[in-house]
């Protein structure tokens, strides 16, 4: 093992969470900040020759290397696990950037009462009307603490958007349901496809509250406050899973790395596998990791900030032995609980004409909030929370978007009735999408697994995770709202109501996994406090949607970036003056 | 190394023009008789023949228009199979291999291209010389197997991806569909054409980039 020159902080991952610290602490200190991200370099130049749907979309090849390592999953504590072997129902990300250069977009501000959950619920139905194996928690921070980070995150991004809610003032056309903002968004809203504005005629109808979905798919040209220059999207529909070959869509490559490239004190390495973060005595001394041609080094470092993904966020602290695993049998402990995956869902519906659907860009699209959180909901069905119903326009690709046809249209699945009827319906069909919370519970957790291993014989991580009576009905919910929306667009839905299914590994949901290494205001149910300081290594942060209890019904990202920016802060400005312990 | 093994195709058979799909490789059109030889990777000639002959069943060619034979769809797999996908080079394949719940989805050892030879020596060396319902009620029999699965989820991808992964020759697949293939922009277009059908002429990644991709497939394993 090779002992590497010591540097101020060192950064685990170079996505959006590594890069917006990294960034933060270049342009605000004079430390010298090395990132180390296992992946390789890439940029704008690399992804024009990547609109190639069967490489990209379906043979995901911007995604972490599953052969190298992988998660394993049960249903319960009761089964044995077996590993995920191939993608699947999440898409972890890698190289320089992560899953924020082939993410899809969309920015939602969470709700205020996200953040207090566990109050908002005893408060609003009592705790003795709880789910028993319900796990949410208030955050240790609020939403007025993060508004100024949300707008930070928006500007740097250019979100494309329309305030509904505008200092406590409801403006028709934005989300009236949405938090309060003190600005509007930096970019107006991008424009609607055929269907996405058919979905918007259509609830407006019916009286619900369109608005479009907020988007750093930027619907102009814009200049952030960072002086990075950014062009319109052009709405050509390679968007999730790709990177952006224009850079419309703001992506870690685009926005940060053109500001951290000018500042000499800031390194990233590519190749570089973090393997374990080297502690003693409750002090992180540095991290030890292995480069793409097998070497070992050993970095030290002042100060040590996890920023990868939630999996190796949980991953590394666990193969660290940093902190204490968490035991659902017995509820001590904290590393790994709280594990949730955002409830998507997508109920198909038909039309007799066409939709001209390769057209579109990763956040276009229209949705309804009228029934977010728990507006709307009277509790007593056993539905606590819902989340958003959507329309996204963000281009169909040919080979996924052939043979959507109603259930009647044809017997097989191939053969002639089943290609005539794809030919038929092709073009003819869009989807109304739920985006539920997930509520996290106790049975819900991250370990390691006692069997399986990644490329170098380290432990892989272990899911537990189902889905209880509450998500099946948060998509009933969804389909019944569905089912009056869809004749109104003059469609037809699909007769195949949700399945009861189990959760399964297969068919992609969406990246956001979430928690395990949860922040919060007591060292006994949390595992990092509220600024992401671990509670038992002050001079380790650990960094992303890891840190969320329970999801919101909206996708992590702007909530994650506002929550970074929270965490810098707090290291910049309080923890690096005096370091110690900060709550 | 392997004898070198060619799939003959009359050349009216195989949709459009040629050029995208055969450029990549050297070939022999063979002026006297009408046929092209495509150099195969993965399959012999006999194993390319079942297997052309099971994906016309799943995607057959008729009066709704061309299907798998036209656009060269096991020429597609060949090179799949014979591809980083193929064996298995990004998926997870340590032991111990269990038999879980559905949910799991495909947890056996065996790769594409070891599933593919399996699932040939089910189908029967001939099977591309029995009648058509024959073939169809064999297809039937299999329809659970992961073979079978496997095959029509790649019947698909040879139909509609870019010609220059070898399928959809001629951007036959994509005339089918009316889908215009990858382009830089459709600002001035996404929120026209409301209600009615737009189809742009076709274009593939090459021809829009002007210089040619680089398909996962060609990654030396």
């Amino acid at each position: 093992m090779t002992n590497l020159k010591p540097v101020d902080v060192v950064i685990i991952g170079g996505g959006w969470t590594g890069l917006a610290m990294a960034k933060e602490l270049v342009s605000r200190t004079s430390l010298n900040v090395l990132a180390l991200e296992r992946g390789a370099p890439r940029g704008l130049a690399d992804y024009a020759m990547d609109m190639d749907e069967l490489d990209y979309n379906i043979r995901l090849r911007m995604m972490q290397n599953i052969a190298e390592e992988t998660v394993t999953h049960r249903h319960s504590p009761r089964d044995s696990a077996v590993p995920v072997r191939q993608y699947g129902s999440f898409h972890p990300g890698t190289g320089v950037g992560g899953a924020g250069e082939h993410w899809t977009g969309m920015c939602f501000r969470f709700l205020p009462d996200v953040f207090t959950l566990r109050s908002h619920l005893t408060e609003k139905h009592g705790a003795a009307r709880l789910p028993a194996d319900l796990a949410v928690r208030d955050w240790g921070v609020t939403y007025d603490e993060l508004e100024p980070h949300y707008w930070n995150a928006e500007r740097m991004m250019g979100v494309s958007g329309k305030a509904g809610n505008l200092r406590g003032k409801l403006i028709d056309g934005g989300n009236i349901f949405e938090s309060p903002r003190m600005h509007e968004y930096p970019t107006p809203p991008l424009k609607h496809s055929y269907a996405s504005h058919l979905f918007e005629e259509a609830t407006r109808k019916l009286g619900y509250h369109p608005y479009p979905t907020p988007a750093a798919n930027l619907s102009e040209n814009y200049t952030n406050p960072d002086g990075v220059s950014r062009v319109a999207c052009a709405y050509c529909g390679y968007c999730s899973r790709f990177g952006c070959m224009i850079g419309a869509k703001a992506q870690p490559t685009n926005t940060l790395m053109p500001v951290l490239h000018k500042h000499k004190s800031f390194q990233l390495r590519t190749g570089s596998w973090v393997r374990r973060i080297v502690h003693e005595n409750g002090r992180a001394t540095g991290v030890q990791f292995t480069d793409a041609n097998g070497e070992e080094f050993f970095q030290p470092a002042e100060t040590v900030i996890l920023a990868s993904f939630t999996l190796n966020n949980n991953r590394l602290l666990y193969l660290s032995k940093i902190g204490t695993p968490y035991d659902p049998a017995t509820g001590k402990g904290t590393l790994g609980r709280h594990l949730t995956h955002q409830v998507e869902g997508g109920i198909r519906i038909f039309f007799d004409k066409p939709m001209n659907l390769f057209m579109g860009a990763g956040s276009l699209g229209s949705r309804i909030s009228d029934f977010d959180g728990d507006n709307g909901l009277t509790g007593p069905d056993g539905l606590l929370r819902y989340g958003m119903l959507s329309l996204n326009g963000n281009g169909d690709l040919p080979i996924g978007a052939f043979g959507a046809i109603p259930p009647e249209a044809s017997k097989s699945n191939w053969g002639a009735e089943w290609k005539a009827a794809s030919l038929q319906w092709h073009d003819r069909v869009a989807q109304l999408n739920m985006y539920g919370e997930h509520m996290s519970y106790r049975q819900n957790y991250i370990d390691l697994d006692p069997t399986y291993t990644d490329k170098f014989g380290d432990s892989l991580l272990r899911f537990t995770l189902d889905w209880t009576e509450h998500e099946h009905k948060q998509r009933d919910f969804a389909y019944d709202l569905a089912a009056k929306i869809a004749p109104a667009m003059g469609a037809k839905i699909d007769s195949r109501r949700p399945s009861r299914a189990r959760y399964n590994v297969i068919n992609y949901q969406s990246t956001h996994i979430q928690g395990g290494v949860t922040m919060g205001t007591s060292p006994e149910t949390s595992v990092v406090n509220r600024y992401l300081q671990h509670w038992d290594v002050p001079n380790l942060w650990v960094i992303g949607a890891s840190s969320f209890p329970q999801t919101a019904s909206g996708n992590p990202t702007l909530t994650v970036l506002a929550v970074t920016y929270w965490a810098a802060d707090a290291m910049i400005d309080k923890y690096l003056k005096h370091p110690g312990r900060l709550a | 190394m392997r004898r070198r093994e060619f799939l003959t195709i009359p050349a009216s058979a195989l949709g459009g023009t040629l050029l995208y799909t055969l450029a990549r490789e050297p070939f022999r059109l063979q002026a006297q008789d009408g046929n092209v030889k495509v150099p195969l990777r993965f399959f012999n000639a006999r194993e390319a023949r079942v297997i052309a002959a099971a994906c016309e069943r799943i995607f057959p060619s008729d009066a709704t228009g061309p299907g798998a034979k036209e656009a060269g769809v096991v020429i597609y797999i060949d090179r799949q199979l014979a591809g980083p996908y193929g064996a298995d080079k990004y998926r997870y394949t340590k032991g111990p291999f269990v038999e879980s719940v559905p949910e799991h989805g495909y947890q056996a050892k065996e790769n594409p291209g070891e599933t593919y030879r399996a699932g040939i020596a089910k189908l029967g060396a001939n099977f591309d010389e029995l009648p058509v319902a024959e073939q169809i009620q064999k297809l039937q029999s299999m329809e659970k197997t992961h073979f079978f699965q496997l095959l029509r989820t790649h019947t698909i991808e040879g139909m509609f991806s870019d010609p220059m992964h070898g399928g959809n020759v001629g951007l036959i697949g994509w005339q089918l569909v009316g889908y215009p293939g990858p382009r830089m922009s459709y600002r001035e277009d996404v929120d026209q054409h409301f209600g009615t059908e737009w189809r742009p002429k076709p274009a593939s990644l090459e021809q829009i980039m002007r210089r040619p991709g680089k398909p996962w497939e060609d990654e030396k394993t």
